[in-house]
C-alpha cells in the first residue's frame, strides 16, 4: 500500500544538527567573549539609556511672567485658556487641562509654574535614520533616471552619446566616493554657492551636494546594470521590432526595456543596498545622517559600544527590508 | 516590386566571408520566390539586406521604387511595408499574442486600440489560432508561435513578406501548419521571398527557385521545371549545375 497523503518528510542527517548546534554555540560564544572582554576594561553596558535617542518625552512648563491672579479658566477643546490678571494688564495663556497646577482665584508670582505638559519628541538617532532614508531614496530615484539614460547612451551607435556615457561611467567608477563627495562639496559646491551669492541668491545647503554626489555615483553603476540588461535581451527581439517599422526609441520603449527591467531588478537592488550603506560617508560634509547622528550621541552619552551596534542594526533593518521588497517585486513582475 | 542589383556584403569577423558577391535579382509583384542553398551561402544575408537589417557594402535594393540602402530613405517606412518572419519567431515574450500583433499597428501605423484589435483578431482567425489571443508566447507550441509571428507581420498590411527559414526551428509535425498559412498567403497574391528547404512548398506555390552558393546566385529555376518523379535527383527536371544537383540530392534524401 502506498501513502499519497503527504509528501515524504525530509530526513536530515545527524551532521545537520551538529552543524546547527555548532553555529549557535559559535554565535553565543562570540557574544560572551565580547561581553567578557568589555568587563575586562570595566565597560558598563547601559542599554536602558538607548531608547531616549529613538524618542523621548520633553517637558514643557508654562510659567507666569508677572505677579498676579488667575482670573479665569475657559475651556478650549482639550485645553484651557488661562487668563492671568496682573498690574500690567490681562494675559491669556493656552495651557493643557491635565497638567494644570493652579485654580481660578489663585495668586501667582512671576516665574511660578502654571501648567506642565509632556510631548514625545523624535530622538537624534531617528532623525538621522530618517535623513538616511530620505537621502537614499532621492539619490536612488535620481540615480535610476541618470543610469537609465547613461545606460541607453552606452549602447548607442552615436559616439557623442556612447563616449559621454563611457567617460562618465569610468570616471565615477574609477574614483572613491569619498573623493567625489569632497569634489561635489568643496569644489562644485564652493563654485555654485559663490556664484549664487554674487547674484544675490540663497545658498544651496550641503545636503543637496551630498545627494548629488550619491546620485551621480549610483547613476554610473545603474548605467552599467542597464547596459548589461539591454544587451542580455536577444538581438532577435530588436530585429523583430525594427522589421515591423518601429524606430529605435520605439523598439527600446515597447520591446527591449520592458524585458530588460526584470533582469535589471536584482542587481539594481544590490546597488541600492550599497547606496544606503555608502550614505554613511555624507557625515563628513556635515549632513547628520544615521552614522553622524550616532557619532554625536556617542560623544554625548559615552555609550559607544551600544550605539555602534544599534547603528549597524538600523542599517541592517533598512537594507534587509529593501531586499525583501525587491524579492517580492521580482515575483510580481510577469515576464 | 523588388529590384536587387550587384549587392555585395562582406563580413570580416572572425575572418573574411563574402556573404554576398554581386547578387542581382528581380522579383515582380505577386511573385513567390524560394531561395535555397547550403548553410553559409548568403541566402539569409540577402533576405536581411532587403529590409536593411544588414547594410550591404555595395549595390542597390529597390522596393516599390524606393532605394532601401540610401541613408536618406526613411527605413522605418520601408520596413512597415515589408513583413519579416524569422527562424526563431522572435515574438515579444512579455506581451500576449494579441498585444504582439497590435503593438506595431498602434505604434507605427497609429491605429486605434479597437481597430488594431479587430485586425489582430481577423488575422488570428486566418492563421487558425483565434483561441490563443490572450496567451503568452511561451504557452504556445513552436508552430503556433510562428503563425502568430506571421500574423504580426501581416497586421502591418505589407506589400512584401520575407520568410527567413520559417520552419527550420520547428518540430516536424508542426511544419505543415505553418506552410499551410504561407501557401494561403501565396495564393492570395502576396509577394513573397522565402528562404526554405521545404521543396514541397516550393513545388506547390513558388514561381521561381533560386539556388545560392558562396554568396552568389548559381541558378534560377522556373517552377514549371519542378516535377515529382519519385527520385530525388529528378525532383527538378533540369538543374544545369552540378552544384545544384548535388545540393538537391542531399536535401531531398
Amino acid at each position: 500500500m502506498r501513502s499519497t497523503a503527504s509528501p515524504p518528510v525530509l530526513k536530515r542527517p545527524a551532521s545537520h544538527y551538529v552543524g546547527a548546534a555548532s553555529f549557535f554555540m559559535l554565535l553565543f560564544g562570540l557574544l560572551a567573549a565580547l561581553y567578557v572582554a568589555t568587563m575586562q576594561v570595566d565597560y558598563v553596558w547601559r542599554w536602558n539609556r538607548i531608547p531616549q535617542y529613538f524618542a523621548y518625552k520633553q517637558t514643557i512648563e508654562t510659567r507666569a511672567e508677572a505677579d498676579g491672579e488667575v482670573a479665569a479658566l475657559a475651556p478650549h477643546g482639550e485645553r484651557r485658556l488661562l487668563t492671568l490678571r496682573s498690574e500690567e494688564g490681562e494675559q491669556t495663556l493656552d495651557v493643557p487641562a491635565e497638567g494644570l497646577r493652579v485654580a481660578v482665584g489663585d495668586s501667582v508670582y512671576a516665574g511660578d509654574i502654571l501648567a506642565v505638559e509632556a510631548h514625545w519628541r523624535v530622538g537624534l538617532l531617528m532623525q538621522g535614520l530618517w535623513l538616511t532614508i530620505q537621502v537614499s531614496v532621492i539619490a536612488t530615484v535620481l540615480g535610476v533616471v541618470i543610469g537609465l539614460f547613461a545606460g541607453i547612451a552606452r549602447v548607442s551607435k552615436n559616439p557623442l552619446f556612447r563616449w559621454s556615457a563611457l567617460t562618465y561611467v569610468e570616471f565615477i567608477r574609477g574614483s572613491p566616493l569619498l573623493v567625489q563627495i569632497f569634489i561635489w562639496y568643496f569644489v562644485l559646491g564652493t563654485l555654485f554657492n559663490s556664484i549664487l551669492a554674487k547674484q544675490g541668491f540663497q545658498q544651496i545647503p550641503p545636503l543637496w551636494y551630498g545627494v548629488a554626489a550619491m546620485a551621480t555615483f549610483a547613476g554610473a553603476y545603474v548605467a552599467e546594470i542597464v547596459r548589461a540588461g539591454i544587451q542580455s535581451i536577444h538581438r532577435g527581439q530588436n530585429e523583430a521590432a525594427r522589421s515591423l517599422g518601429m524606430s529605435y526609441p520605439q523598439a527600446m520603449i515597447h520591446v527591449i526595456l520592458p524585458q530588460a527591467i526584470r533582469r535589471i531588478l536584482p542587481p539594481l537592488a544590490g546597488e541600492f543596498i550599497s547606496l544606503i550603506k555608502d550614505s554613511s560617508l555624507l557625515g563628513i560634509i556635515a549632513i547628520r545622517e544615521l552614522t553622524k547622528a550616532t557619532r554625536e550621541i556617542v560623544t554625548v552619552s559615552l555609550q559607544a559600544f551600544e550605539m555602534w551596534f544599534i547603528c549597524a542594526l538600523l542599517y541592517l533593518i533598512l537594507t534587509f527590508s529593501l531586499s525583501m521588497c525587491v524579492k517580492y517585486l521580482e515575483r510580481k513582475i510577469v515576464v | 516590386m523588388i529590384e536587387v542589383t550587384h549587392l555585395t556584403k562582406t563580413f570580416w569577423l572572425p575572418h573574411r566571408v563574402d556573404a554576398l558577391a554581386d547578387v542581382s535579382l528581380s522579383i515582380a509583384a505577386g511573385e513567390v520566390v524560394v531561395v535555397i542553398g547550403p548553410s553559409g551561402s548568403g541566402k539569409s544575408t540577402l533576405l536581411r539586406c532587403l529590409n536593411r537589417l544588414e547594410t550591404a557594402d555595395a549595390g542597390h535594393v529597390f522596393i516599390d521604387g524606393i532605394d532601401v540602402l540610401d541613408p536618406k530613405t526613411d527605413i522605418n517606412r520601408v520596413r512597415a511595408e515589408v513583413g519579416m518572419v524569422f527562424q526563431s519567431f522572435n515574438l515579444f515574450p512579455h506581451k500576449t499574442v494579441l498585444d504582439n500583433i497590435t503593438l506595431a499597428q498602434r505604434v507605427v501605423r497609429r491605429r486605434s486600440r479597437a481597430e488594431a484589435q479587430q485586425k489582430a483578431e481577423a488575422l488570428l482567425v486566418k492563421v487558425g489560432i483565434r483561441e490563443k489571443a490572450g496567451a503568452y508566447p511561451d504557452q504556445l507550441s513552436g508552430g503556433q508561435q510562428q503563425r502568430v509571428a506571421i500574423a504580426r507581420a501581416l497586421a502591418m498590411d505589407p506589400k512584401v513578406m520575407l520568410f527567413d527559414e520559417p520552419t527550420s526551428a520547428l518540430d516536424p509535425e508542426m511544419i505543415g501548419e505553418v506552410l499551410e498559412v504561407m501557401k494561403t498567403l501565396a495564393r492570395e497574391g502576396m509577394t513573397m521571398v522565402c528562404v526554405t528547404h521545404e521543396m514541397g512548398f516550393a513545388r506547390e506555390v513558388a514561381d521561381r527557385v533560386v539556388f545560392m552558393d558562396a554568396g552568389a546566385i548559381v541558378e534560377t529555376m522556373d517552377a514549371g521545371a519542378i516535377v515529382e518523379t519519385g527520385t530525388p535527383e529528378h525532383f527538378f527536371v533540369n538543374p544545369e549545375h552540378e552544384r545544384t544537383k548535388l545540393f538537391l540530392s542531399q536535401i531531398l534524401k
